[in-house]
């Protein structure tokens, strides 16, 4: 297969993730979205890492895996005190830190 | 045979994309993402990348997910409303996607990346396996490993900050006895609180419906009248 395949996959992959992110409004899909975006990410960062022969693509795209299981926890931490405190769950009602 | 399997998993990938942007119950839609999850994996290792697909695996279906689809269960399948705050999002949503694929891919492959349109160089024998991506990890890419584990403890301890229950006690009384016994806790809790707790009691229930449920026959075979269903469970 020739890695332009792979990119372009991975192009189409990331906009999907944005649409989701537009498109959505309950934070756990917003959550699910940015790790489809992420991922997408990964897959373009292998695929030039295999294009130039070396592995310090991969490497990155190990780190660009701990970040986002980082932002995973703390985000689905969020959710939970969020819906503790009898909040909406839906971006929408949350504005209280808008300008 | 790789061109086969490169399809085989570029359509599992994008269908759990799909789905995961459609489905309207997010528990759906974290199965969706097991699928991508593991369709991109089979991706990874066409691209002889054996150790990031396992780590794609264990990490993100093994941990990941398993997260997502609890939060998912405790948070319950609430189905978002019709009501859109912003005329024609609905149409005007794929319409940016697409225009962001569009320059994307554009930019991708109107570069001058003239080896994207081969197969890539012939690698060795050992190219991306653990021994070799544990080498680059532990020898050149030292700092940047020893910062990604920081930031893992960072966000474990922030995470148990967010979500950990606050003052162990069993039942938590009213909302306003709830934040005097909470006097840390964080972003003015009156203020903020009062009305949307109102809205959330009197327009929407609280928690999925199986919990509430659970909970008023726990009350009725107690005898006990069905006050304020779920609060045990959720707080």
């Amino acid at each position: 297969m020739n890695l332009d395949w792979y990119v372009v996959l991975s192009a189409l992959l990331f906009a999907i993730g944005a649409t989701g992110i537009l498109l959505r409004r309950s934070p756990v899909v917003i959550l699910l979205c940015l790790e489809l975006m992420l991922n997408a990410g990964n897959l373009a960062l292998i695929a030039f890492s295999r294009m130039v022969g070396n592995q310090q693509g991969q490497v990155f795209a190990l780190v660009v895996m701990v970040v986002a299981a980082c932002e995973v926890v703390v985000g689905l931490g969020l959710i939970v005190a969020i819906f503790r405190r009898r909040l909406p769950l839906d971006v929408d009602e949350l504005r209280e830190l808008r300008g | 045979m790789e061109a086969v399997l490169f399809f085989v998993a570029a359509i599992g990938a994008l269908g759990g994309a799909i789905g995961v942007v459609a489905m309207r119950n997010p528990f759906y839609g974290v199965l969706a993402l097991v699928v991508h999850l593991f369709s991109l994996a089979v991706l990874f290792l066409l691209l002889t990348a054996a150790f990031v697909a396992a780590a794609q695996v264990v990490v993100y279906a093994g941990a990941v997910v398993v997260l997502y689809v609890f939060v998912a269960a405790y948070v319950g399948g609430q189905t978002e409303s019709a009501w859109e705050p912003i005329p024609a999002q609905r149409f005007l949503a794929p319409l940016l996607g697409i225009a962001l694929f569009v320059e994307l891919s554009i930019a991708v492959l109107a570069s001058s990346l003239r080896a994207l349109s081969t197969d890539g160089p012939s690698v060795p024998a050992g190219f991306g396996n653990p021994a070799a991506i544990g080498n680059l990890l532990l020898e050149r890419f030292l700092l940047p490993f020893e910062a990604s584990s920081i930031l893992l403890l960072l966000a474990a301890v922030g995470a148990v900050v967010l979500a950990g229950r606050r003052g162990a006690g069993g039942d938590v009384g009213s909302p306003s006895e709830r934040f005097a016994r909470e006097p840390g806790a964080p972003d003015g809790g009156e203020g903020v609180g009062a009305p949307s707790e109102r809205f959330a009691r009197e327009e929407r229930p609280p928690s999925g419906a199986s919990v509430s449920t659970l909970n008023r026959r726990v009350a009725s075979e107690e005898g006990a009248p069905a006050t304020s269903p779920s609060r045990g469970l959720t707080s």
